[in-house]
């Protein structure tokens, strides 16, 4: 009898309100201190650092960038030597694609998702921390060894045989392919957790088209991630064993095949741009809607434009390898292809623009960066466009024309929205509002200090001038437009400088945002900004695609977990029916142990081959801490 | 300051002056068949996705100005208007379709026109070297052919076929004024019809990342009228001039004697290395170091005494000379004409 009253104590249902959120809090709690910090499962905390270290390294690629312009500024200069420069460009490709966008995208789903699915955690929440330290350490080995003088200098594509161990001595291809190997391990394991997280973890009630259009983005992302990495990890493994087991994948003199790597490559390389960009995307579907006050037009579509764009993603790689000689036949398949992304791509920019067209458009800082979005990536879009088609590809390929392209997709795709995320969900993260003032300021600098700077990169292309060349010599056109291009660096630098003050300054003395600043429709907001420890006192029950807005504040609730217990909710796949309470785990130290061994063989590894053996067995002992039961009541339920 | 550094310094302005015309390494002055064609598909793509550009500016111009206003509360959806934005969005997506479908279309029949080869065409081997370019021209008779460097001269109005290789690392050809880039990859042979309307000179250079000197890759392209592009063929295949007085015999020979005649080749004397760039006929070429500086004996003492500071981490290694010996080797190499 007793033992009925403890265990219904403990339940929710049991508790008034601030007995259970004190409870909740004590049992989904960080401990304070290092330890704690080090330990935390707490995806909101680690989608915070994951997020600050992303970053941070975009501010660490943006001056490698500002250097190269310096050194491009006028021909012939002798800023930075080609030696120093090579290492730069790749630092920078490198830098951009595996240490911030592919990351902060991520992230911002670690972030994001379990709060807009209406669960408490992460699936594997140990996973992603691993995953956290594991992302660190690969930016810190790349970054280390470039403050050594031993960043890789073979581009972010390293392709062979420069790459390889005849024309590449030292140890710098092999930092590159094994940066490779720490961002992918972290990038497949966030995707791991976002897949099933988003599978079983929804709120009671949100059947599949109930999904917000974020949630959608990151799942399709995540199974692109989960695709594609396996490609690029076979790559840079088989480069590593070239280089230095002597195996002759990559050597065409011992029948291997030089091309084999850019297949390989870019198989992966192509989905890559979409694992950047459709987070972004559904970031605009998820601003559209808040900023038009009316749910985003064409959910269906604009569903089935992200999963098309996901498996089209993988139909397109050989429009990087145009020039290479393929049969002819086969260079028109994937201009065929590479074109026909334009039509989910374009499915989404109609949707988006008739929803502003219906709705009331509000002109915050968040919907001024979907405006920069729309009218930068449509032309990136129509450059996109232009490459695939062979002929046209065969006198821009490789040259500035193409630096122009990818930066309009990815800065003006991914990076303006991301922006603008940001300004729409720092209410959530810090529970203060950024500032409009500031806000308008950075907008404006990078919107025209992007234009500046890329537009022109389209017309030195045309006339001729290459990629990845560290100079040029004074009696070609190129001066006067690339001194141009660097002053206009300039002003894009100044307007990610006003962000980042915005973003320091607002996060300590920004005004109160209260729960939902922006009046948004989905269930991040249905909880206090910060969110709790527990993220949700009551897990929701959904009703609708927009619950915040259809269900008028007025959510049914979930009642019966555990309170003295991580416990979450799962649900069935597609009607998400309520089908059993599942424990969730506690904090624990070993994943970043686990992350230290793995990072020492991995490092190891790029001088000794026996480094595989040895340095297995640390790996093999944090494993087994990590999952030794501990006789917690989440290890027992 | 070194003697090599003053010449360097005496260089300068001639490498400012070099150079023919300012557009003569472009897409957009197109001279050859192949480019006229590619800038014809360009200009077409271009102007129509400006178009589409400029139409969905002024749909989103538009969407967000009709009835921007101040904050309120979120609105009902009218199913009548959401199935008429319907039927306009997929008539959008379907004008989507078919420019695109147009534009596949139109750049299969690009490369159609531009990948049929004459019956007569020259054919001329290019290997790509970190960084120079071999040059070999090829015939039905091995007797006439010969080899050269970082320069290719053309005759007029024919299609010349290049026949490209990789000998270490992967480059690209690539002389937009006259066609689009090729890769040269070790362990394949690639090919390029190449093609120039009118005599001139057209600069090139390689476009796939090589390492160090990727930037001073530059290739030459000359196109002669026939009886030119013949007397050049023959000038070309005669090994190379004796010397003609005693400052550049006392060149040639210290040439000979120091490890300059261990990479290069000057055909008609014992010098046949094979490691750099043929130098039998260096010193009629427009250019040296792979499009770097314009020949004159100056460039090439310059070029000679200090490689590594013009073009740095380049194969050529600095072999010390006296000021006479630089003296007469650079007269002499620049007299081979």
């Amino acid at each position: 009898m007793t033992e009925t009253i403890a265990r219904a104590q403990i339940l929710d249902t049991a508790l008034e309100r601030p007995r259970l959120t004190s409870q909740l809090a004590q049992t989904w709690k960080t401990e304070s201190g290092l330890w704690g910090a080090l330990a935390t499962v707490d995806h909101k905390i680690i989608g915070r650092r994951y997020i600050t270290t992303a970053f941070v390294f975009l501010a660490l690629g943006g001056v490698l960038a500002i250097l190269m312009r310096l050194q491009l500024a006028s021909p012939e200069a002798r800023v930075i030597g080609p030696d120093r420069y090579n290492q730069i460009f790749t630092m920078h490709g490198a830098n951009m694609m595996f240490l911030f966008a592919v990351p902060v995208m991520e992230a911002m789903g670690v972030y994001l998702v379990p709060l807009m699915l209406g669960t408490r955690n992460i699936a594997f929440p140990r996973l992603n921390a691993f995953s956290y330290w594991i992302f660190l350490a690969g930016g810190l080995v790349l970054w280390i060894s470039f403050a050594l003088d031993m960043g890789p200098d073979v581009g972010w594509f390293a392709y062979v045989p420069l790459s390889g161990p005849q024309y590449a001595p030292g140890k710098r291809a092999d930092i590159w392919a094994q940066m490779i190997t720490f961002t992918e391990v972290a990038a497949l394991a966030v995707a791991v957790e976002i897949v099933v997280t988003v599978f079983k973890q929804r709120a009671p009630g949100m059947s599949l088209d109930r999904i917000p259009l974020f949630v959608w983005a990151m799942l399709v992302t995540s199974f692109v991630v989960i695709m594609a990495m396996p490609a690029i990890m076979i790559a840079s493994t088989s480069l590593i064993l070239d280089r230095l087991i002597g195996t002759h994948f990559y050597n065409p003199a011992e029948g291997g095949d030089v091309l084999l790597w850019q297949h390989l490559f870019w198989f992966f390389g192509h989905p890559e741009v979409y694992i950047i960009f459709l987070p972004a995307v559904g970031m605009v579907s998820t601003m559209v809607a808040t900023f038009s006050r009316r749910p985003v037009f064409g959910y269906l579509a604009l569903v089935m434009a992200l999963i098309a764009t996901g498996i089209l993603a993988f139909g397109l790689w050989v429009h990087h390898m145009f020039t290479t000689g393929l049969p002819r036949l086969g260079e028109s398949f994937f201009t065929a292809s590479s074109m026909a992304i334009a039509v989910p791509a374009g499915i989404q920019i109609f949707c988006w623009i008739a929803t502003l067209w219906d709705g009331r458009p509000v002109f915050k800082t968040p919907l001024l960066f979907v405006i920069g979005f729309i009218v930068t990536f449509v032309m990136g879009g129509l450059t996109g466009v232009m490459v695939a088609s062979v002929p046209f590809d065969t006198q821009v390929h490789d040259t500035y024309f193409v630096v122009a392209h990818f930066h309009y997709v990815l800065i003006g795709g991914a990076v303006f929205p991301l922006l603008g995320a940001v300004y729409y969900w720092f209410p959530k993260f810090t529970g203060r509002m950024m500032s409009e003032r500031l806000g308008r300021w950075a907008f404006w600098l990078i919107f025209i200090g992007f234009h500046c700077t890329f537009f022109p990169m389209h017309v030195l292309g045309l006339e001729g001038m290459p990629r990845r060349i560290y100079t040029y010599q004074p009696d070609l056109p190129w001066h006067g437009l690339n001194l141009f291009v660097s002053a206009s660096a300039a002003v894009l630098a100044a307007g990610f400088i006003v962000f980042f003050i915005d973003v320091f300054v607002s996060a300590r003395s920004g005004n109160p945002a209260g729960d939902n600043p922006w009046d948004a429709p989905t269930l991040e907001w249905a909880t206090s900004s910060p969110p709790p420890a527990y993220n949700f006192a009551h897990i929701p029950v959904v009703g609708s695609a927009n619950p915040l807005w259809e269900q008028q504040g007025s959510l049914d609730v979930a009642n019966g977990l555990h309170t003295d217990r991580r416990e979450i909710v799962i649900t069935t796949l597609t009607t998400a029916e309520p089908q059993a309470r599942e424990s969730s785990p506690q904090n624990s130290i070993w994943p970043l142990f686990a992350a230290i061994a793995t990072s020492i063989m991995l490092v190891w590894s790029i001088f000794s081959p026996w480094a595989v053996v040895w340095g297995s067995i640390p790996v093999a002992i944090t494993l087994v801490g990590w999952f030794w039961p501990k006789g917690t009541p989440e290890d027992e339920a | 300051m070194s003697p090599g550094f003053r010449l360097l310094l005496s260089v300068i302005p001639f490498a400012l002056l070099g150079g023919c015309s300012s557009n003569w390494q472009s897409a957009l002055q197109a001279h050859g068949g192949p480019a006229i064609s590619l800038k014809q598909l360009i200009i077409l793509i271009v102007a129509i996705c400006s178009v589409v550009w400029a139409l969905v500016m002024v749909a989103m111009i538009h969407a967000l100005w009709r009835r921007r206003q101040a904050w309120r509360a979120p609105m009902e959806l009218i199913p009548r208007r959401e199935r008429r934005m319907g039927v306009i969005v997929t008539g959008c997506v379907g004008a989507t379709a078919v420019i695109i479908a147009g534009f596949t279309v139109a750049s299969f029949l690009t490369t159609r026109t531009i990948s049929v080869p004459g019956k007569d065409d020259l054919t001329i081997r290019i290997r790509g070297l970190q960084w120079w370019w071999g040059v070999e021209y090829l015939g039905p008779d091995p007797a006439r052919r010969f080899e050269t460097a970082n320069e290719i001269h053309i005759p007029v109005q024919r299609n010349v076929r290049l026949v490209l290789e990789g000998d270490d690392v992967i480059h690209s050809f690539w002389v937009p004024s006259l066609a689009g880039k090729q890769d040269l990859i070790p362990g394949r042979i690639n090919e390029i019809i190449v093609r120039a309307e009118h005599p001139g000179t057209y600069r090139g250079q390689c476009a796939e990342f090589c390492g160090l000197q990727h930037a001073h890759m530059g290739i030459v392209v000359i196109a002669d009228t026939p009886e030119d592009f013949a007397k050049w063929v023959d000038a070309q295949r005669a090994p190379a001039a004796q010397a003609s007085d005693e400052a550049v015999a006392a060149g040639r020979d210290t040439f000979m004697g120091k490890p300059c005649a261990g990479c290069h080749t000057i055909r008609g004397t014992q010098a046949a290395g094979t490691t750099g760039p043929d130098l039998t006929h260096v010193g009629g070429r427009a250019f040296i170091a792979a499009g770097l500086l314009a020949t004159t004996q100056g460039s090439l003492a310059a070029w000679i005494a200090d490689p590594q500071t013009l073009k740095p981490g380049n194969n050529m290694p600095l072999v010390p000379l006296t000021p006479d010996e630089l003296r007469a080797v650079s007269a002499y190499l620049a007299s081979l004409k």
